[in-house]
């Protein structure tokens, strides 16, 4: 005789320790197995679109800050670059250095509480992310000498960056580039090899090369599933065509390629660093000349970037008053989570946490 | 003669009555077992955190006293302060009953723990069977607290709870019975007093699958899966506060210290060694077992619950099996004055044996069609 | 660089294609009539030479006369983009076809927009909010919405 079974569901957030913020899942399970899930968000909407339709241009900026906020710097860029595109403003040459050098400090930063926070979904008990946290906190301390902030730091300005170096900044990243291959070395003798880690991840949340190009999904996630699209590369804004780096991959889009072509992109980032801080010129204005009430001609303007999770994109549409008339922020994060139940289901519950982690969703970023 | 066994003596000369010279030394032998199973785990709170954050690059907590050693007080003050909240549709009976039912067989086991010569309140004929069967008490404990909180995330730790510790127990029986072979009694004095030579280098492989199966039995990294923070949150005593909360949390630790003293008996020579008295040694053992158990969980992550089973069944049983196997022949065939053969030929084995296996096997299932 | 195509071109091979399809086509975006919105995004996806496997961004604007909703196509084997817009001229329960068939990304994003600006894809597997609750009334992102 058959017995009559019905799947369980189970309410994964909105407060879980690895939600990674505010997220809701609801899990159909049949015993362990997944067989159904629906994420469910909107617990962080503070409806930033619809509060810069009545800011300043310039106003809307801290906004951007409260995305994705571990990776702020970036939002802040992507954001000016399109104001830019819409006002056709050029930026300075050292604005545009210093603009890179942020940007990938704040990569090396994102990525590094990825894969922490990621190893903490597996189960290892902060170790990972606090041995991150050890290289995070120079970077925050160099974010600090430069805007005064360790999170939120509003440094990106329409037309270049707010202030200019320190003069003790550029031997505190010297320092730090000298140091971090050292600790990338570390950190993948300690968990790349790891037979648990392996064992948990690899073939673990397979998202097919085709999948993630039709769920539009980027980033890292996109490149470990095998496709070689990074836009610093493909389509390159600021000044990143001036720079040597190259884009890793994975095979087979699994969490383990998820996790390794980050640590991957730490090393590039550093090698770009690296030729950035040779080539930065000395002195040089650090903002364009941008009248505080910008006012930029009627239109509409898309400003993206490869942002440490994504694409990271603002689609302003500009009315020629002080204000945006639309501002629409692109989240590659709510994306790369389309999908989602592609990945899961028929895995575990513990495999939905590391998959979910290993996408690196920030909450502030999906809600918005 | 064990120390009990000798205050009884005492008081029958110094013509107590009867009910009093058997209940006197009794309730004196468990309240000072009480007494130092709590003050140890305290200091194993303690010892944990620093520990802890000695591994995570951080200092641990260092306010409270010195060196921070009066953060477990502070913690209990802040645990017992806490108001016990009991969920509305949960089944009240049970879920009172459960922490009890998970810290008394904890308790229990130390009734036959050796601290020293003739230093253990009972020396049962057949100590380690009472180990096992009153370890295996816990489990049901554990799964009525996950069923009567009528909460689903502790509901799944109670299946797993269920399937860990079942099948846990096996390859950690059997690797206890290569001692008991060995030693010729099931009695933990006995066993003690067996080991010239700690068994840990006679039956390597016996102790690694000890080991790794008293730390599935007792929740520990890498087989946190009953309470994995990350996944179901705190697993089946998510309902649980207060003093309820806090006899689940000293369960915790009693149970490392348990097994922590039963693994320094059965392997590294219970309370003997030079110079030092034997209860130090004891200690020095226990401690050295409990930062190794520390040190797993602050470096390993966890493994998911299939691999979990595979690891028992495919891996863990069929080696306990083997081992028994090995054991078993050697102490047929091998007279006993050939310890050091027997100790090389059991690290061959023991190594040929985990290589060959982990070229075998792989862990887990992985996806399941649905 | 990925190269933003010209919209007066691609307007012209998809007049081509559905005569009656082209609204309007300018140097940076081509608007087409959203009756014919999910034959025109299937061409662009598969004609060789065009090929938009990749939808960057779904989103739309309140010009109060008119709803629109802009399409980012990104072809990622050729390197090149192309905007793609629409319009729906009621401001009551308007209506524009899906393209989630063709292009998954639009799943969450065409849900945000009927969340925030209330224009209903027909077609979607799973028209509900998003990001407000179920009981919300009005749609915030709409211009006259205070």
């Amino acid at each position: 005789m058959p017995i009559k079974t019905e799947p369980f569901y189970l309410n994964i957030g909105p407060q879980h320790p690895s939600t990674h913020g505010v997220f809701r899942l609801r899990v159909a399970l049949d015993g362990e197995v997944v067989v159904g899930v629906e994420p469910i968000i909107g617990y962080l909407h503070r409806g930033i679109e619809k509060l810069a339709e009545t800011r300043t241009y310039t106003q809307t900026i801290p906004f951007t800050d409260r995305l994705d906020y571990l990776s702020s710097m970036t939002n802040n860029l992507a954001y000016c670059l399109a104001v830019e595109k819409l006002g056709g403003l050029k930026v300075p040459e050292r604005a545009e250095y210093i603009r890179v050098i942020f940007s990938e400090i704040m990569r090396i930063s994102s990525h590094m509480m990825a894969v922490g926070f990621f190893l903490n979904d597996l189960g290892a008990m902060m170790t990972p992310v606090l041995y991150m946290w050890r290289e995070r906190e120079k970077i925050m301390d160099m974010f600090e000498m430069v805007c005064g902030q360790r999170l939120l730091y509003n440094y990106m300005r329409i037309g270049g960056v707010s202030q200019n170096l320190p003069d003790d900044f550029m031997p505190a990243v010297k320092k730090f580039l000298a140091e971090m291959p050292k600790y990338i070395d570390e950190y993948d003798q300690l968990l790349a090899q790891n037979e648990i880690l392996l064992a948990r991840s690899k073939g673990v949340g397979i998202l097919s090369k085709d999948t993630a190009i039709g769920i539009g999904a980027s980033g890292p996630v996109l490149r470990a599933s095998g496709v070689k699209w990074d836009i610093r590369k493909m389509d390159p804004y600021s000044i990143y065509e001036r720079f040597d780096f190259e884009v890793p991959t994975g095979d087979t889009g699994d969490c383990y390629d998820r996790y390794w072509v980050r640590m991957l992109e730490i090393r590039q980032s550093v090698r770009i660093l690296e030729q950035a801080i040779a080539q930065i010129p000395e002195k040089g204005a650090v903002c364009a000349d941008v009248p505080q009430f910008f006012r930029p001609p009627r239109g509409e303007a898309y400003g993206y970037l490869e942002g440490p999770k994504g694409n990271i994109g603002f689609y302003i549409v500009s009315d020629g008053s002080i204000a945006p008339y639309r501002l629409h922020i692109y989240p590659p994060t709510l994306i790369n989570i389309t999908a989602l139940s592609d990945m899961v289901i028929g895995w575990k519950v513990a495999d939905l946490i590391i998959i979910f982690g290993s996408i690196d969703v920030v909450l502030g970023e999906i809600d918005r | 003669m064990t120390l009990l066994e000798q205050f009884q003596l005492l008081l029958k000369n110094a013509n107590w009555p009867d009910w009093a010279v058997y209940l006197t030394p009794a309730i004196a032998g468990i309240l000072l077992i009480l007494v130092f199973v709590l003050t140890i785990i305290i200091v194993f709170i303690w010892w944990e955190r620093r520990l802890l954050g000695r591994f995570q690059l951080r200092t641990g907590p260092n306010r409270c006293g010195p060196e921070g050693i009066f953060q477990p007080i502070a913690t209990a003050i802040k645990i017992l302060l806490k108001e016990d909240i009991v969920p509305d549709k949960a089944d009240k009976l049970l879920h009172f009953v459960a922490p009890i039912i998970v810290f008394v067989p904890i308790l229990m086991l130390f009734a036959v723990i050796p601290v020293g010569e003739g230093a253990i309140l009972v020396d049962l004929n057949i100590g380690i069977i009472y180990i096992i069967a009153i370890s295996s008490i816990s489990v049901i404990g554990i799964f009525m607290a996950s069923w009567a909180s009528n909460n689903k995330y502790s509901l799944i730790a109670g299946m797993r709870a269920i399937a860990q510790m079942v099948s846990y127990e096996l390859p950690v029986v059997l690797s206890i019975v290569g001692v008991a072979l060995v030693a010729g009694s099931f009695s933990m004095l006995k066993i003690v007093e067996a080991q010239g030579i700690p068994y840990i280098l006679q039956q390597p492989l016996g102790f690694i699958i000890f080991f790794l199966g008293a730390l599935a039995e007792m929740n520990r990294s890498p087989f946190d899966l009953l309470e994995a923070d990350s996944e179901i949150v705190a697993g089946y005593h998510i309902e649980y506060s207060g003093m309820k909360f806090a006899m689940f949390y000293l369960g915790e630790y009693g149970i490392v210290l348990a097994y922590a003293g039963i693994m320094a008996t059965l392997f590294l020579g219970g309370w003997q060694g030079p110079l030092l008295p034997p209860i130090v040694w004891f200690l020095i053992k226990v401690v050295i077992i409990f930062s190794f158990i520390i040190w797993m969980r602050a470096t390993l992550p966890r493994l998911r619950v299939d691999q979990l089973m595979s690891f028992a069944w495919k891996f863990l049983l069929p080696m306990a099996v083997i081992n028994l196997v090995i054991i078993a022949v050697e102490v047929l065939v091998l007279p006993l004055s050939m310890q050091w053969l027997i100790i090389i030929l059991n690290f061959g084995f023991a190594a040929a044996l985990i290589l060959l296996w982990s070229k075998l096997f792989t862990l887990g299932g992985g996806r399941v069609e649905v | 660089m990925t190269l933003a195509l010209n919209g007066e071109e691609i307007g012209k091979k998809l007049a081509e294609a559905f005569p009656a399809a082209v609204v309007s086509s300018d140097k940076l975006n081509v608007l087409v009539d959203s009756k014919h919105l999910q034959p025109v995004a299937e061409y662009l996806k598969n004609t060789s030479g065009l090929e938009f496997d990749y939808l960057t961004f779904v989103t739309a604007t309140d010009y109060l006369d008119y709803l629109e909703i802009v399409y980012r196509l990104v072809s990622l084997k050729n390197n090149h983009s192309l905007i793609l817009k629409t319009r729906c001229h009621t401001r009551d329960n308007p209506v524009v076809p899906t393209v989630v068939n063709t292009w998954r990304a639009a799943y969450y994003q065409e849900r945000e927009i009927f969340d925030l600006l209330g224009i209903r894809f027909e077609g979607h597997p799973d028209m509900r909010r998003l990001l407000l609750w179920e009981g919300f009334q009005g749609h915030p992102l709409r211009r006259d919405y205070l």
